[in-house]
């Protein structure tokens, strides 16, 4: 047996097994360097796809408050639901549990989830309610999964939504500050690297690749209570007199903040509507001829040139004049008249004639140094610069009729701006509204000047001037109404814009308050009697808010001597 | 050869040693990390927490509705010009 095994072996059947083998060793040799070798990069980058993950780290954004601190848009995590149609189709007698707990028809549910069965991941609800989600998170139904998502709130909802604006469903700015400051809120979402498991579990956290950084927070120069008092009266005054449209502006003279900015129409941040209706801040983008209100600038213009004083005599008999084929007419014929009485009657014959003794070059000077025909520089998204065309091509009548606020145009918070050089002796400052801004004050014009024109001011708001709705109790009032037809395709139609611009206490000007009411449709419509009643309302309020002493000691003491025991 | 055997021991016990190292510190860095998302968690919860708690204390200083309860409730109402009085300064 054993000699039959050895005789039959043959050498030659073992070489080329050995040489088989060695083959097989090369090639797999071969086969290993190669991955190892060549292909390293490839597989491994490949290995760690596989269990090596990049995750994201939310940040919020940053929170807006107003000038004390008290929030005005806030960031909060919300949860939303959504499921991976695979696992949840497994076990379709829960679809009804899942359906009533997020309110909605087990039907429906069923059908948009086995409609999409072949996806991973569908979303059922974004942004639900804090219980709904507490709610889902205890049902622990396989394949319905909560994200956390950010959601902005806006606390004082319609009353300033103009100014802050919204975000969108990203949280990214889309109005308001919102979108000019989006840099600054947004923050820098952070990454880490992780290995998960199969199940997608976190296992190890390898390096945190990039820190988050949250956004920042913004304070604005408006005071929630004052905002509150100027939307609450304007409001209060656009649905008295069935106006289209109005605005408030409330500047602090001292500093240039905006301490308060409302429109109406408005709309609530916290439930946007698809229309876009009422969304812009028209106070900032929204120009109108604002008539009489700018008769001080021109008096300002005139002073300036040295042509009038404030006592200088003008004829305005017979209380209208012909300028090259137009009429320009008063109210009524107020006879002689002096500078100043031209500023308390509103008389645009008056100031006409004036007028057309300036150069236009220095009318269109004195406009352009108070801030008119320049955005302000607010940064403010769509702010407009008004119009005010280049003094060359004025004509004379056009320049009669810029003296009384036609054929320039203006924003609400231009006026405001202007209006602080009067209240400020002649100092400028740019309105801001993020608080701490410093803006520095240019003078513009002399203050001589400009306290002569505030005096003239003071005549307005008094029973002989066009404005005596517009006075506080206690307090000297300075201001302007306008009344100005709005210019439509078919020349000047019967439809108004009622204006009523000034500032308090005059002995010491702190605020200035622009009200601005568009088209009213209740019969009145001179700003003296729609804007002024809305300027006193929101001057005596935000007088009172902000404990400034009454100025107007002589007739409060006789007052209160009249009533003491 | 004594003295190889001494070298040979020591780096075994050295290699020991780290190897029982690296474990411990393996551990903890996981036990570390565990923690950390707690903490996060925990942090991100108060955070949460606080903004709902501005929110809601904003909904209930809104001067709308404290007005409405001033006006209302409490029957208050700014005074007339002629029931205040004015102190000579």
């Amino acid at each position: 047996m054993s000699d039959r095994e050895i005789r039959t072996f043959i050498p030659s059947r073992l070489y080329a097994l050995i040489a088989l083998l060695g083959l097989v060793s090369i090639a797999l040799i071969a086969r290993a360097v190669h991955l190892q070798v060549m292909e390293t990069d490839f597989l491994q980058g490949q290995g760690e796809a596989r269990y090596l993950r990049v995750v994201d780290l939310p940040t919020t954004r940053g929170v807006i408050s107003d000038r004390n601190g008290e929030p005005l848009a806030v960031s909060t995590p919300v949860d939303s639901v959504w499921v991976n149609p695979k696992d949840l189709l497994q076990v379709p007698e829960r679809i009804a549990e899942l359906a009533s707990t997020l309110e909605t028809d087990a039907e429906a549910l069923e059908r948009k989830i086995t409609q999409r069965s072949g996806r991973e991941f569908v979303w059922l609800k974004r942004r639900i309610h804090p219980r709904v989600a507490d709610a889902i998170r205890e049902l622990s139904i396989p394949g319905v999964h909560l994200q956390k998502e950010y959601r902005r709130f806006y606390p004082a909802g319609e009353v300033a939504a103009h100014l802050i604006g919204f975000t969108n469903i990203d949280d990214i700015g889309q109005e308001g500050l919102e979108l000019a400051y989006n840099d600054w809120l947004q923050g820098v979402p952070g990454a880490k690297r992780v290995i998960k498991d199969r199940k997608g579990r976190t296992v190890e956290e390898i390096e945190l690749v990039r820190k988050p950084q949250p956004g920042k927070d913004l304070a604005l120069t408006i005071d929630r209570r004052l905002q509150y008092l100027a939307y609450r009266e304007l409001k209060r005054a656009v649905l008295e007199h069935g106006a289209a449209s109005g605005s408030v502006v409330l500047l602090d003279v001292d500093t240039g903040e905006v301490l308060a900015m409302a429109n109406q129409p408005a709309y609530n941040p916290n439930q946007l509507s698809a229309k876009s209706d009422g969304r812009r801040n028209r106070a900032v983008t929204d120009v109108f001829e604002p008539g009489s209100v700018m008769k001080p600038f021109a008096v300002l213009s005139l002073l300036e040139n040295e042509l009038v004083t404030p006592t200088t005599p003008v004829d305005t008999n017979p209380g209208y004049v012909y300028m090259s084929g137009y009429t320009i007419k008063d109210h009524r014929n107020y006879g002689l008249l002096d500078v100043t009485g031209i500023i308390t009657k509103s008389s645009n014959v008056g100031i006409s004639q004036l007028a057309l003794q300036l150069s236009s070059e220095s009318m269109w000077d004195t406009y352009t140094r108070v801030g008119f025909g320049e955005a302000t520089g607010t940064g403010f998204p769509g702010e407009s610069a008004g119009v005010l065309r280049p003094h060359a091509r004025w004509r004379p009548v056009e320049q009669a009729t810029i003296s009384y606020g036609y054929g320039l145009s203006v924003t609400v918070l231009q006026l405001a701006q202007a209006f602080a050089v009067l209240a400020d002796e002649g100092r400028l400052r740019q309105p801001s509204l993020v608080y701490g801004a410093t803006n520095p004050p240019i003078t513009v014009t002399d203050p001589r000047l400009a306290r002569q024109v505030a005096a003239m001011l003071e005549t307005v708001p008094t029973l002989e001037g066009t404005g005596k709705q517009a006075r506080v109790t206690n307090y000297r009032v300075a201001g302007k109404t306008g009344t100005s037809r709005k210019a439509s395709a078919a020349g000047y139609a019967s439809r108004y814009v009622a204006s009523f611009a000034g500032f308090a206490p005059a002995s010491d000007p702190r605020l200035v308050v622009i009200a601005v009411v568009n088209d009213p449709s209740e019969g009145k419509f001179y700003g003296g009697d729609v804007a002024a009643p809305l300027f006193s309302n929101v001057m005596s309020g935000a007088l009172r808010l902000m404990n400034i002493a009454p100025d107007d000691y002589e007739a409060a003491i006789a007052r209160s001597e009249g009533v003491a025991p | 050869m004594n003295a190889r055997v001494a070298f040979l021991i020591i780096v075994l016990v050295a290699d020991v040693a780290s190897a029982l190292g690296v474990v411990y510190a393996r551990h903890q860095s996981r036990h570390l990390a565990v923690r950390l998302g707690v903490l996060e968690a925990e942090r991100d919860q108060a955070v949460a927490e606080w903004s709902r708690l501005q929110l809601e204390q904003a909904y209930l200083a809104d001067a709308g509705q404290i007005e409405a309860k001033a006006r209302n409730e409490l029957d208050m109402r700014a005074p007339e010009a002629t029931r205040i009085l004015v102190v000579r300064p």
